[in-house]
């Protein structure tokens, strides 16, 4: 049975206590590209209590996404925006999911992240991070971004790390491994880097630099 | 000297887009901070770096 938004609320707070719940329910955050990193850093962020989510992409689920990406089999043909605020609203009924199903680019990343003010980057394409990446730090400075570089193959999961680039820019990942390098992408090592990612948009919430534990 | 990502580089008075290319770096596939904040990629042909400067290049590797 679906609790009521005030039992919802009142689970959380018997968690983290009213401050930390108070400060992570307010978190309005971007997820940009929902493939094996945006979908798990999404589902986690509305599972931890963040109360609106702003999820961008424009592909369909695939067959051969499943077995890394937070889909079902039921949802292969669906857009993932739609197939991701549906899993969402399944984990946290509440959670105010902003999706756009579009490609986000140039053209129209100033309008879809505005009312951003953490933006994680979760695409696929190393062209397409490079230039979002650059377009987000000339254009929003206020905003925290927080990218990911090298999480592909079955390597060593500790060298996944999160690194503080400068203020309000994180990048999370290995930083060498490339997805055209072998294997390509396994579920554990891309779910290790979208923790990082949330747990960055975590510590960035409860603390003003999100310098938490550094 | 130069701080690029932490390391100590004898390489005032170059640009920024002369040290990437003899570092070989992609710079499609880079962003670069300079001193803390972003550094405009139609600033790399420009920008000659100068002792006391400290530059991060965030390489991006496929995959996500």
């Amino acid at each position: 049975m679906k609790p009521s938004k005030k039992e919802w609320q009142e689970a959380l707070i018997e968690r983290y206590g009213k401050d930390i719940y108070t400060k992570i329910t307010s978190g309005k955050v971007a997820v940009c590209g929902l493939g094996g990193l945006g979908s798990h850093i999404a589902v986690t962020l509305a599972r931890a209590g963040v109360e609106t989510l702003i999820l961008i992409d424009f592909d369909r689920v695939d067959i051969t996404n499943l077995h890394r990406q937070q889909y079902n089999v039921n949802q292969i043909g669906m857009y993932k925006t739609e197939a991701l605020s549906e899993n969402i609203k399944e984990i946290a009924p509440f959670t105010e999911i902003k999706a756009y199903t579009e490609k986000l680019d140039k053209n129209n990343y100033s309008l879809l992240l505005k009312d951003a003010d953490i933006i994680c980057e979760a695409f696929d394409d190393s062209l397409c991070k490079a230039e979002l990446v650059n377009l987000l730090r000339e254009n929003f400075p206020e905003k925290y971004v927080i990218a990911s570089s090298g999480m592909s193959g079955f390597g060593d999961a500790n060298i996944i790390h999160t690194r503080k680039v400068s203020k309000r820019f994180y990048l999370c990942g290995d930083e060498i491994s490339d997805v055209s390098d072998g294997i390509g992408l396994v579920a554990t090592r891309v779910m290790l880097c979208a923790a990082h990612q949330a747990h960055k948009v975590l510590q960035i919430l409860l603390t003003e630099e999100g310098d938490f534990y550094e | 000297m130069v701080k690029i990502n932490g390391e100590l580089l004898d390489i005032a008075g170059k640009t920024v887009a002369e040290y990437l290319c003899t570092a070989g770096y992609d710079v499609k596939r880079i962003a670069v901070e300079l001193n803390g904040d972003i550094l405009p990629k139609s600033q790399y042909e420009s920008y000659v770096l100068k002792g006391g400067d400290s530059v991060e290049i965030v390489s991006f590797m496929g995959g996500g």
